[in-house]
């Protein structure tokens, strides 16, 4: 098999292992199951009628940037598993077998795109449950924003997977995620309209990714202004797995050196 | 030498300012068991990971089955199992599926994988436990399943990092027999402990490293010749007849005997019929004796005549642990 071969094979057999292990990990498979659905059914019903979303249902305003947010964290099982496969020396049982150096760390990034699939399907059952409906969307532009959707969760992989290479156990790489990352959610456009917000908080938010992100969803599913949000964000997703997947290999290599 | 499975020269290898190995020098015979014993934080398992191309080496040189550790690396790897004390088995799988999952980064096909799954979860008495996932498993299952998946590609070479560290006895035992039987399969195997016993009982050979150097070399016999050979133990009836005793043993004893309360003890020549040399000998200077026994130093013996402390002992001021895995 040439190299190539062999390091998709790995990804393939890692990816599967990654997989398998999910439901035997109840607080996990909570975590892509109950905590989306949750997160909408608050937003909805409790904030939902003080929040004013303009011309939108706030429901409507809200999924767009509900699911930008939980595909982004669903890289977290990266950051989790990573750690914990270094601390129990698993690494090393990798590291010592003829397989791709880079299977590691692909076969995570790709068993996430799986999961984020799962997490897709969740998040358009409750939100469609709870009055949901795309607005002046074509087929195209809804498969356009699931691609997107897609790409920044694979981004967002790389981010955790360099996390979780940071953390010496799995409880720091928890902590890491939702002191750093989790914030950044909030002081976007995911949840609430951007121009609501105070000054300074607000040129934050609106130089925030997760907002020209959630912007650009809603552009392709409810017909808002698309500005220059949609191609922005493909570029922020390449943006980010260009800086991050390398930055991942690098430290996955000393790491596995030490 | 081509005989030699496991070649190791100079072997140098530095955490910031903690020299871990500082120059090692060490072979192991085709088909052989190498012993590395020290201490905790001896080197051992730099060393092994070195081998196993985990770590690079500042220094120096080693070749495992006529291959470069450095440049042959990943040849090296289809060559080599890796089983060790933390047991890297992934707990949320079952037996069968960390086996075939190793398998199939080995790049066997599906059905070999599993096959060879299956034949190691009967050979090592997991296949009860295969269906279920590895974090039900005792300690004891764990490391079998450990070295079973380290053997899922039939490696010529094994390294064993400290494999049985805190197993119960009976498990321990177990697993000692597992790798008396690859052994005899022709399989080398580089084996590091801290337990005298295990390296007296499984090695061919044993090397002694302390401080990142080796301190010793050589069979479990050939060391323990080199801190003397038996020592003759008499339990005397009453402690006032030690004088008596003591002169009536110092022709046969390498030098003079000492006595501690009722207990004369000398090193002596091994031969045939010296324990009754030694009877007669008391019995015609009158000297009453309790009990009489030949003492054959231990690997514990070798090791605080070498080093100065017991090898299971971490001295005072000693090197930080390089087991350790993140930073």
């Amino acid at each position: 098999m040439s190299s190539l071969a062999l390091t998709l094979s790995d990804t393939l057999v890692l990816a599967r292992r990654n997989l398998m292990r999910i439901p035997r990990q109840p607080d996990l498979l909570i975590a892509y199951t109950i905590q989306p659905v949750m997160f909408v059914l608050l937003f909805v019903y409790v904030f939902g009628g003080a929040i004013d979303s303009g011309p939108f249902d706030y429901v409507d305003f809200l999924m767009p940037g509900i699911i930008v947010q939980s595909i982004a964290f669903g890289g977290f099982v990266t950051a989790l598993g990573l750690s914990e496969d270094v601390q129990k020396g698993l690494i090393d049982r990798f590291r010592s077998l003829p397989m791709s150096r880079a299977a590691v760390l692909t076969g995570r990034t790709f068993s996430d795109v799986v999961l984020n699939c799962l997490s897709l399907v969740v998040l358009f059952a409750v939100g469609f449950a709870a009055g949901f409906g795309f607005i002046d969307a074509t087929a195209g532009e809804i498969v356009l924003g699931i691609v997107l959707l897609l790409l920044l969760g694979y981004a967002f992989s790389w981010i955790f997977a360099l996390v979780g290479l940071f953390s010496s156990t799995p409880e720091t790489a928890n902590s890491i995620g939702f002191t750093l990352i989790f914030p950044l959610t909030f002081a976007s456009s995911v949840f609430v309209p951007a121009s609501t917000m105070p000054d300074g908080l607000r040129q934050f938010a609106e130089a925030n990714p997760f907002t020209t992100v959630s912007d650009a969803m809603r552009s392709l599913w409810l017909g808002t202004p698309a500005h220059t949000d949609v191609w922005m964000s493909f570029v922020w997703c390449f943006v980010l797995i260009a800086v991050f997947a390398p930055l991942a290999v690098a430290r996955y290599r000393r790491v596995a050196a030490k | 030498m081509t005989d030699d499975a496991i070649v190791v020269e100079g072997l140098e290898k530095s955490y910031g300012s903690v020299r871990a190995l500082r120059g090692v020098d060490f072979a192991a015979r085709t088909g052989s068991v190498l012993g590395l014993l020290g201490p905790n934080g001896a080197g051992k398992t730099t060393a092994v990971r070195i081998l196993a191309t985990l770590l690079e080496a500042d220094g120096g040189s080693a070749r495992v089955a006529g291959l470069d550790v450095k440049r042959d690396a990943a040849a090296l790897r289809a060559k080599i199992g890796l089983a060790g004390q933390y047991a890297a088995v992934d707990e949320n799988l079952t037996g069968t599926e960390n086996l075939e999952m190793v398998g199939q980064l080995y790049h066997m096909s599906r059905a070999d994988a599993r096959a060879r799954a299956q034949d190691l979860l009967e050979r090592f008495e997991l296949t009860d436990a295969s269906k279920r996932p590895a974090k039900t498993y005792s300690g004891g299952m764990r490391r079998r399943l450990d070295l079973a998946a380290a053997l899922v590609f039939r490696p010529p070479v094994l390294f064993l990092d400290e494999p049985t560290t805190g197993l119960d006895p009976r498990s321990r035992l177990a697993l000692w027999e597992t790798i008396e039987g690859r052994v005899a399969a022709g399989t080398t195997v580089l084996l590091t402990t801290q337990y005298l016993d295990e390296a007296d009982r499984l090695a061919d050979r044993i090397v002694v490293i302390d401080h990142g150097g080796v301190i010793a070399e050589g069979t479990s016999d050939e060391l323990k010749a080199q801190i003397g050979g038996e020592r003759l133990d008499v339990v005397l009836e009453d402690a006032g007849e030690a004088e008596r005793a003591v002169s009536a043993l110092a022709e046969m004893c390498i030098e003079g005997p000492s006595v501690e309360g009722r207990t004369v003890s000398a090193p002596v020549h091994t031969h045939t019929g010296m324990i009754a040399e030694a009877v007669r000998r008391l019995d015609a200077a009158g000297v009453g004796i309790d009990d009489i026994s030949l003492h054959r130093p231990t690997l514990d013996d070798v090791f605080i005549a070498l080093t100065g402390h017991a090898a299971a002992v971490e001295p005072s001021g000693e090197l930080p642990v390089v087991e350790e895995v993140s930073a």
